[in-house]
């Protein structure tokens, strides 16, 4: 047996001294070690994305902030989770994801079950700064199953993920640059006409709010059920191995 | 000189609104309008969103009566399934819509109503109010906060929440009633009677001093429109059409509530936001016709419930047949609300109220779908359009405080002339005018908020629309 040692990193975070492997992300160790630190567009079972910037920390001797879901340890690295300048930054994110949509918690199928709306909550958005957009975003119904609502999408990626990686059908897509960002399916035609899509659902599952939904579900029914994943990324890389 | 009065906005009434009375060059009252000041746009805003959001949103246009809007809009959203929801989710949305009924009459009665009752409508007005009936009665006022609870604990219960619950969902609701809550809601309904027996009991000993209202408070002829059962008795969930003219006789009956567009149409006038309907084959605006608890207990052959009976008698003996005064509005809650508490005890004893099959699972099989109960206020209609995905495409609302606009139009002109002498403002000539509107209860798309004036403001304005007097209280 020559197998290499796994290299053994310590670190502190918010003050707690910490083992981890080497090449573990923040997060990771955070998490291992029952440390919180507000993620969005990160799920465990999908490749870390760094996307939505709400798992920012300050590392001690760095005047910038780091993506917890990709930066990797190092030996004595110091890492801040709760400051009064990340708490500022990370409220200014989700005040911005929700008044760019029109996010109307009260009328929406996953009132009750968005991550998006349990983040404000968490982090103590009471109000938004932002005036509101309020740009119309057509709905895609065309699927028979599933429900497409662009109006309540923050462009997390899961979706594109859980699609590329785990089901391997690359039916879901980005489209456009900055505000005009969308997902879209195939090349930007109606779900219900997509050929690539196998009607799993893993990515309606995976989305964190009501922009990926089940039709028929009415106010507030939209539970997401995402405990397969984990276990569906285990299987997919014994298979591989 | 001829001037106008402004009262705005219109006070202890759920939503914004402004009266304004015409005076000619005699200082005699003229004409008099009520305008209704705030606009929603729900029929516009709905518009490509999924159908089974409809009910909750539709709901969200006010927050007094969310549950009739909820109701009405679930039974269209069944009409685009085009399916039969099971008989224990018929029964309990019904039950839902009594106690919602109970609140909502309730809190009209006591306290936006009462204070002018108990204090008299000339009353100091610092004193019309629910605190300062406190004070003068604790056990009256007590009893109408109560009375709200039991209604809003009941909504509790069965959805969750007091305001806005989503329990009531396209096909049916979504969750059955438990053994425990059954037990829970039956506990308060012989408080809730009691609490009504002495209501009615002040009520009678306090109505003689208001027969000159009783005369002038929208005493007229009309037609009376709302739904009963299929005995013709009265009915709040699911029935058929019937309308009654002012002699009593009962010129449509049984109509199928899908055929509203059969019976009714809506105007427009440019003063106002609120439409017109009026009865089709009478035409605009004489097919004026009133909805709410005095036109369901005309229309009704009875109520079939007991007590509720028992009053309907008395009501009938001493009221016109069917009675034409809308101050009876009052005397109709109160038995609306004995009602209600003895037929959610009936709906609470049947043998399928705990039944766990609340559901119908359904795809939209119409393009087109309506649903009508009966809201407080009197009837509500929601129809919807949808396309081929279940996008919604066109939406109409008739709400049940709108079917009643020609008629409070009508009502505040007759209290205008018979109580407000231009050459004086008299407070208490003002406040009759405010009170008519208060007995019909108007629901003016209720949950918009104010601009934060508050204060009444009555304006006097000459010929020419300068200015002559303001005085606010």
């Amino acid at each position: 047996m020559d197998e290499q040692p796994i290299a053994i990193k310590t670190l502190t975070i918010d003050g707690k001294e910490v083992g981890a492997r080497s090449g573990d992300t923040i997060l990771q160790v955070a998490q291992e070690h029952g440390i919180w630190i507000p993620t969005l567009c990160f799920l465990d079972g999908l490749t870390a994305y760094g996307s939505c910037r709400i798992c920012m920390v300050e590392l001690e001797g760095n005047n910038r902030l780091f993506p917890a879901c990709v930066t990797k340890v190092y030996e004595g690295m110091v890492v801040i989770i709760h400051s009064p300048r990340l708490e500022h930054y990370r409220r200014v994110i989700v005040e911005m994801l929700l008044s760019e949509r029109p996010h109307i918690c009260s009328v929406c199928v996953s009132n009750g079950h968005c991550e998006l709306q349990t983040m404000a909550q968490l982090l103590g958005v009471t109000s938004v700064r932002y005036p509101y957009l309020m740009r119309k975003h057509d709905v895609d119904a065309s699927n028979h199953r599933f429900l497409h609502d662009d109006n309540r999408c923050i462009l997390c990626g899961r979706c594109v993920r859980v699609c590329s990686e785990i089901e391997g059908a690359h039916t879901w897509a980005f489209s456009g640059r900055g505000v005009e960002s969308r997902i879209v399916t195939d090349l930007d035609q109606p779900w219900g006409e997509s050929e690539s899509c196998t009607g799993c659902s893993k990515c309606v599952h995976v989305c964190p709010t009501g922009a990926l939904i089940e039709k028929g579900r009415s106010v507030a029914e939209m539970a997401k059920r995402r405990q397969f994943l984990p276990y569906l990324t285990v299987m997919r890389k014994e298979d591989a191995e | 000189m001829a001037r106008t009065i402004s009262i705005d906005p219109v006070t202890r009434i759920e939503g914004h609104a402004r009266i304004t009375l015409q005076l000619n060059d005699d200082g005699v009252v003229d004409d008099a309008r009520f305008h209704v000041t705030q606009f929603r746009g729900f029929e516009k805003f709905c518009e490509g969103r999924p159908f089974y959001e409809m009910p909750s949103l539709m709901a969200r246009t006010c927050g007094i009566c969310p549950v009739s809007h909820l109701i009405a809009g679930a039974k269209a959203c069944d009409d685009l399934f085009a399916v039969q929801i099971p008989y224990p989710a018929q029964m309990l949305r019904r039950l839902m819509n009594l106690a919602q009924i109970l609140q909502s009459h309730a809190l009209n009665f006591y306290y936006l109503s009462l204070p002018d009752l108990f204090f008299g409508m000339d009353a100091d007005p610092a004193k019309r109010n629910i605190i300062a009936v406190a004070q003068e009665n604790p056990e009256l006022a007590q009893d109408g906060i109560r009375l709200r609870q039991i209604g809003q604990q009941i909504i509790e219960t069965l959805g969750g929440k007091r305001i806005h619950p989503s329990w009531v969902v396209p096909g049916g609701v979504n969750a059955p009633l438990t053994p425990e809550h059954r037990e829970m809601i039956l506990g308060g309904v012989p408080e809730g009677l009691a609490i009504l027996k002495r209501a009615l009991e002040w009520f009678h000993a306090h109505r003689d001093a208001f027969k000159p209202e009783v005369n002038t408070f929208g005493n007229f002829s009309s037609y009376y429109l709302g739904i009963v059962n299929e005995k013709g008795n009265l009915e709040h969930y699911d029935g058929n059409f019937r309308v009654m003219d002012a002699a009593g006789n009962i010129v449509v009956d049984q109509l199928d509530t899908l055929k509203y567009q059969d019976l009714i149409a809506e105007a427009n006038e440019a003063w106002t936001y609120e439409k017109f309907p009026y009865l089709k084959e009478l035409g605009y605006p004489d097919g004026m016709y009133r909805v709410g608890p005095l036109a369901r207990l005309n229309i009704a052959t009875a109520c079939d419930t007991y007590r509720a009976d028992e009053e309907l008698k008395n009501f009938r003996s001493s009221t016109t047949t069917p009675a034409a005064s809308s101050f009876h509005y009052h005397w109709a809650r109160l038995i609306e609300m004995i009602y209600c508490l003895e037929r959610m005890e009936q709906i609470l004893n049947d043998p399928d109220i705990l039944s766990t099959h609340v559901r119908a699972f359904a795809k939209p099989n119409s393009f087109n779908g309506i649903g009508v109960a009966e809201a407080p206020r009197g009837t509500l209609i929601h129809h919807y359009r949808i396309d081929e995905n279940g996008l919604m495409t066109w939406a109409d609302l008739v709400i049940a405080t709108v079917h009643n606009n020609l008629a409070m139009n009508r009502a505040v002109l007759q209290v205008a002339k018979s109580f407000v002498d231009g050459k004086e403002l008299t407070d208490g000539a003002l406040n009759r005018v405010e009170a008519v509107i208060r007995a019909f209860d108007p629901c003016l798309s209720c949950s918009t908020h104010a601009d934060g004036r508050r204060d009444l403001q009555v304006d006097l304005i000459d010929a020419d629309g300068r200015l002559v007097d303001s005085t606010t209280r």
